[in-house]
């Protein structure tokens, strides 16, 4: 049975760790795993667009020497025809030696994983989970922090529906000594299963309003996007998605070594003055999403270099 | 009162105090019709406690019924055991871990929706709430 990579919580703490020593030596010694996957293949099965996730995952296969072959929407594959998830997954599996799914439909890579006999990676599944990008998360903090303990994490923005940021509160909860400060407009709170999870485990945490004043005390910075399909009516939209700009001056209430990261792509919630900033990370952690879905390739494939 | 009369039982499961009516519900639910043993459901049997009630039989077939997906249908069905025509076991039915068709996931935006002849499992995702999500969407499955 070949293993699979479905929800961030799939690796326990151990194997995480080995993981990111991975993607770092990987990181430093680009050369050295330049031909691991030669003459692999990496299918990329996306039912819907996700240009940024589509090329990150091309880019790590193509980095180790394997090849790419795919589709990038449902209208131009066998899925515009009726075919199943499970179908699918078994014809790549004659094509491909492992496999990247986006579907919109939630739990749609459990499915294919459960008919497949290649690695299937979930690239994002509805609303639902998006591993890979919590990984980079994980990674990003780790590779520029140096652990992934003992973090003072200001969250802001969208944390009612912003998947990316539950998936990261839950895989940081595991880690000690860690400070959540939740940055939202009361209407878009984190759910109740979140702070229920983190009082369960004792960790500490703030609902708070105001970005100016969690600030001073965050080690790292997580921007997120109010997605306009989020709101019913556009009014509320426009009231909200202008209520956390981040800019340099907000910057200059911030700790020297505070980082910035976002999982982009950003509308107007990171001035463009900010990128200029060193601490801000949210460009560089593209290459570090490249570096573990690199990791992770070669973790699932089981290549050893 | 003219009573209908069924045979005893010798080895076998009586469930009783179905709420009247529901008999074929849970006969659907325990996917009795593909059993080859004998069944019997009495409707509308006579309750000091209910009034009217339903009964069901099942005439061996111990180790092919899922008696745990009774106790996450009705909890106040009881279940007896019968070995050589003596009640043997009062049987205290159990949250089922797992239910596999028994109920549909609702989620529009859930794989089960448009995935073809694929299972709805839940599972018991929280032994005191009692909640059940579905394997594929984690969505809490919800009575209403
Ligand atoms: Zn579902």
């Amino acid at each position: 049975m070949p293993r699979h990579l479905l929800n961030p919580m799939d690796f326990s703490v151990e194997e995480l760790d080995k993981l990111m020593d991975l993607a770092g030596d990987i990181e430093r010694n680009p050369d050295k795993y330049a031909h691991a996957c030669d003459r692999k293949i990496l299918a990329t099965c996306f039912y819907e667009p996700s240009t940024r996730t589509r090329l990150s995952f091309e880019s790590a296969m193509y980095h180790l020497g394997g090849h790419v072959l795919g589709f990038s929407s449902a209208n131009s594959s066998s899925a515009a025809k009726g075919e199943s998830v499970s179908d699918t997954i078994r014809m790549i599996g004659c094509y491909a030696d492992i496999c990247a799914m986006r579907h919109p439909k939630e739990g749609a890579p459990l499915v294919a994983s459960e008919k497949a006999e290649i690695p299937v990676i979930n690239a994002g599944d509805g609303g639902h989970q998006h591993p890979t990008q919590t990984l980079t998360d994980l990674l990003t903090i780790r590779s520029t922090k140096g652990h992934l303990d003992h973090q003072t994490i200001g969250l802001c923005g969208d944390l009612k529906f912003g998947r990316t940021v539950h998936s990261l509160i839950e895989a940081l909860s595991r880690y000690e000594g860690m400070h959540f400060v939740l940055i939202s407009p009361p209407e878009l709170r984190v759910p109740e299963y979140i702070t229920d999870l983190l009082k369960e485990k004792n960790i500490p945490f703030e609902e708070v309003i105001s970005l100016d004043e969690a600030m001073p005390q965050l080690d790292i910075l997580y921007m997120t996007r109010v997605q306009r399909e989020r709101f019913f009516n556009e009014e509320d939209y426009i009231r909200m998605k202008d209520f956390y700009i981040l800019n340099n001056d907000k910057m200059a209430l911030a700790k020297e070594d505070m980082i910035v990261m976002h999982p982009l792509p950003r509308v107007n919630e990171i001035a463009l003055e900010v990128d200029s900033d060193p601490r801000a990370l949210y460009f560089k952690q593209a290459q570090y999403g490249m570096y573990i879905r690199m990791a992770l390739i070669l973790t699932l494939l089981e290549v050893e270099v | 009162m003219l009573s209908l009369n069924i045979s005893g039982l010798e080895n076998g499961v009586v469930l009783d105090h179905i709420p009247a009516g529901k008999s074929m519900e849970i006969y659907k639910y325990l996917d009795l019709g593909s059993l080859d043993c004998q069944v019997a459901i009495i409707k509308n049997a006579s309750s000091k406690k209910m009034g009217k009630k339903d009964i069901i039989k099942i005439s061996g077939g111990l180790d092919q019924v899922d008696l745990d997906i009774i106790g996450f249908i009705n909890h106040h069905i009881t279940c007896n055991i019968i070995k050589d025509g003596h009640v043997v076991e009062k049987r205290q039915l159990h949250h089922p871990k797992k239910l596999t068709n028994v109920i549909r996931c609702k989620n529009p935006r859930c794989i089960t929706s448009i995935e073809q002849e694929l299972p709805h499992v839940f599972f018991l995702a929280d032994t005191k709430t009692k909640t059940y999500r579905c394997k594929y969407c984690e969505e809490k499955y919800s009575f209403k």
